[in-house]
């Protein structure tokens, strides 16, 4: 069966399947290859990371609040209030900071990166780059792809607390649970594997979104209309891509 | 016959159904500067875009240096364009970057110049497209023929062998026009390098041409000295030189 003889819309996601592949790799490659463009990196870090902090801020501290609140309602019938704090804690760590932390940023700096490079394409400044002998994936991609590695983990570990401090609030503060009891229980039951591993989804969270806006991005055909759709479809499958890895990643890991 | 940088032979090109370049002959002088003209459309970016390996020809070959480009990998058409500079028809300024950086860019990339090396120079380059007071605007914030103009010191800020300039007068008003072929003339002249420029800027173009060919059908029609293409009797070329001739008119009574 020759390649052809498979439809149209599933031969383009093959081919686009390849190409990021083909992307991920070489910038694998880059990414330790000398010279390592550190100040591209740490300025990708500042855009990825402490930009994006207000929204992780908002996402994690409301998410862990809403988690209370609504354990609380169920585990009240049976007695169970005690349980509220742990239940908030797993659910932050190894689920919910990784996956918000994902899907936001993704929507924050991910149409960013579409945007930016798509622009950059439709207006020559790749061709510049290559011009120059220099290569547009090492100066373009590898920066942001580090960049949202490292950082997600971070963003992430500032949502995991936020949101446990959030259900702290809300449960002990609001709705009396025993303090005592809220706090025990997760000293007790949440392990640092929990931890460890929602900080492991998050940075292939980071890899998946920067680099599928990245590709988008680089891709851009079309002027400004191609611009703005690349960064819409940079922004819907990444966020697509996040939910279907992290069960993947869910199922291995744990 | 001079020697010769670029040879370029046989080239087609088309997109989609559209036939773009439909079989370009053209030999390059080294340290000289040829000058291709041609209508709106005609595919003079696709051809210059060629030559640098940014789009790759149906068929055909391009020799650069004794090389042939075409089939080269993305590594080793890097180390041919060690040799070229280029100045885009937009331009294609790096937009996060201040007119400053952009012209130094290709300095700190690279070279191991020191700070006040790289600063001497940019300011220099800048200083003589008349920039320097711009120098700390990003290019969103200046008009489209500033925008030529630093693209124009980008090209030049490494002094690399061979320049090719799409359009370099095409956004500008008569006096810098003017300016900036001399510039271009000038720095040609005392770094014996090789340009190929495109432009409608017939008159200002001549001037300072070693050769002129004149694209047309996807084919080159004509090619010579400046002297020989303005009495050619071909009559696409005849007509492209009289509509510009009528711009002349007042200046150009008097030879008549
Ligand atoms: N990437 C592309 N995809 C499809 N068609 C293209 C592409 N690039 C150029 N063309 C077509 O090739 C033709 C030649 O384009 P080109 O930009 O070389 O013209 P030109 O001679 O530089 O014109 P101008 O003087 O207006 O700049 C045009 O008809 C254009 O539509
Ligand atoms: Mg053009």
């Amino acid at each position: 069966m020759s390649i052809y003889s498979i439809s149209s819309p599933l031969r383009k996601f093959i081919t686009e399947l390849g190409l990021a592949g083909l992307m991920f790799f070489e910038c694998v490659l880059l990414a330790f290859k000398r010279p390592l463009k550190i100040n591209y990196i740490v300025k990708q870090m500042e855009f990825v990371g402490v930009k994006s902090l207000p929204v992780v801020f908002l996402t994690g501290t409301f998410t862990g609040m809403v988690l209370a609140l609504q354990t609380y309602y169920g585990f009240r019938k049976f007695g169970a209030e005690g349980l509220i704090g742990i239940t908030v804690a797993l659910s932050m760590t190894r689920e919910l900071g990784p996956v918000l932390t994902g899907l936001m940023v993704a929507g924050r700096a991910g149409s960013a990166m579409a945007a930016e490079i798509g622009t950059m394409r439709v207006t020559e400044q790749i061709d510049a780059l290559v011009v120059m002998s220099l290569n547009p994936i090492k100066y373009l991609v590898v920066p942001r792809v580090v960049a949202s590695f490292f950082m997600l983990p971070v963003l992430t570990i500032i949502s995991d607390f936020l949101g446990i401090a959030g259900g702290y609030l809300i449960a002990v503060k609001l709705l009396d649970v025993n303090e005592g009891a809220f706090l025990n229980r997760i000293y007790k039951y949440l392990e640092f594997q929990d931890i460890y591993m929602g900080l492991v989804k998050a940075a292939c969270f980071g890899v998946i979104f920067s680099l599928v806006s990245c590709y988008k991005g680089f891709y851009t055909r079309g002027g400004a209309e191609g611009v703005g759709r690349s960064t819409t479809e940079a922004v819907v499958i990444s966020c697509v891509a996040i939910l279907v890895a992290d069960y993947v990643l869910t199922s291995l890991l744990f | 016959m001079g020697d010769i940088v670029i040879r370029i032979v046989d080239l087609k090109k088309s997109f989609d159904n559209q036939k773009v370049l439909d079989g370009i002959n053209l030999e390059i002088e080294r340290g000289k500067i040829t000058v291709i003209i041609g209508k709106s459309g005609s595919g003079k970016s696709v051809l210059l875009k060629h030559i640098i390996g940014l789009i790759k020809p149906d068929s055909g070959e391009i020799w650069v240096d004794g090389k042939e480009i075409t089939k080269l990998s993305e590594k080793e058409l890097n180390g041919i364009r060690l040799n070229f500079g280029m100045l885009f028809q937009e331009a294609a300024l790096f937009d996060s970057m201040s007119i400053w950086e952009n012209v130094a860019f290709p300095l700190v990339e690279r070279t191991r110049l020191k700070k006040e090396e790289i600063k001497r120079i940019v300011d220099e380059k800048l200083e003589q497209v008349g920039l320097l007071e711009h120098a700390n605007k990003l290019p969103s914030e200046v008009s489209g023929g500033m925008k030529k103009r630093a693209g124009l010191a980008r090209a030049l800020v490494l002094d690399p062998p061979i320049v090719l300039f799409d359009e370099p007068t095409s956004a500008l008003d008569p006096v810098m026009s003017l300016t900036i072929s001399d510039l271009i003339k000038e720095t040609q002249r005392k770094l014996k390098k090789t340009y190929v420029v495109i432009s409608h800027d017939i008159i200002g173009m001549f001037r300072i041409a070693d050769k002129v060919a004149m694209l047309s059908g996807g084919k080159i029609i004509a090619y010579g000295t400046p002297e020989e293409i303005s009495v050619s009797k071909n009559p696409d070329i005849k007509e492209f030189l009289d509509a510009s001739r009528i711009k002349e008119i007042g200046g150009q009574n008097e030879k008549r």
